[in-house]
């Protein structure tokens, strides 16, 4: 399943890509799933979500928990908790 | 209702005449400005500079707006809030809301400032007077400010 994966501010940084286009293997079902497949495509990855609790994610700009599905998801995207106001 | 996400400064008096031109239905308008302050946690700043997610922070606005019209009689509500380099005493962020009566303006106004800092996906880098930059961290305080609203009806 071909998705649009951003990331934002330190994530961002420590991927080195603002986003990209993923093809995600059958397995990956979950937005945690998409964090440890993420995770085994390099050590840029596995630095920025070594802390994966601290990481924020949205599937089509909505906030959802590592649990959910990631069925029908267009666009996902990891953030750190946000800090605006 | 609006919400804007812009690079350039806002002028509350004339967002406040905007939004209530023309209007006698309205008793009550409540404004919160945020401000770029010279330290943060001990640390002292020469800029900040606000990053967002466009498309995801106008929605999330939206429906923290959409949510505090569900709560209380509002009139009107304004949501706007700065990106790119601020400096200290820069305007960040203006909330205004406009109803029959105080109670409901300034409520929603304090709700949106919370559900504001929680929920739409802007982050603060800051850079120092040492010439180091950090992002800044999120605050259990601004957590704990939006848990109390929560299974709370409005007033």
């Amino acid at each position: 399943m071909a998705v649009r994966i951003l990331y934002f501010a330190w994530v961002r940084e420590q991927t080195g890509k603002a986003e990209e286009i993923v093809d995600l293997p059958a397995g990956v079902k979950t937005v945690a799933d998409v964090v440890a497949w993420l995770k085994g495509r390099g050590p840029e990855y596995g630095q920025a979500f070594a802390r994966a609790e601290v990481i924020r994610a949205a599937i089509d700009h909505k906030h959802v928990q590592p649990t959910a599905s990631i069925a029908g998801a267009r666009e996902i995207a990891f953030f750190p908790p946000v800090t605006g106001g | 209702m609006a919400v804007r996400v812009q690079g350039e400064d806002f002028d509350i008096g004339a967002e406040v005449r905007r939004l209530t031109a023309g209007r006698t239905d309205i008793g009550a308008v409540v404004t919160f400005t945020g401000v770029v302050r010279a330290e943060n946690a001990g640390e002292a700043l020469t800029s900040m500079t606000l990053e967002h997610y466009p498309g995801m922070t106008e929605h999330e606005l939206e429906r923290v707006e959409e949510e505090a019209r569900e709560r209380w009689p509002l009139q009107a509500s304004l949501i706007v809030h700065r990106v790119g380099t601020l400096k200290p005493g820069d305007n960040i962020v203006l909330v205004v809301t406009a109803s029959a009566h105080r109670q409901a303006a300034f409520a929603a106004a304090e709700f949106l400032m919370d559900y504001l800092k929680t929920r739409a996906p802007f982050w603060k880098r800051e850079q120092g007077g040492d010439g180091k930059e950090r992002w800044v961290d999120a605050r259990e305080a601004d957590e704990a400010a939006v848990e109390r609203w929560q299974g709370r009806a409005g007033e």
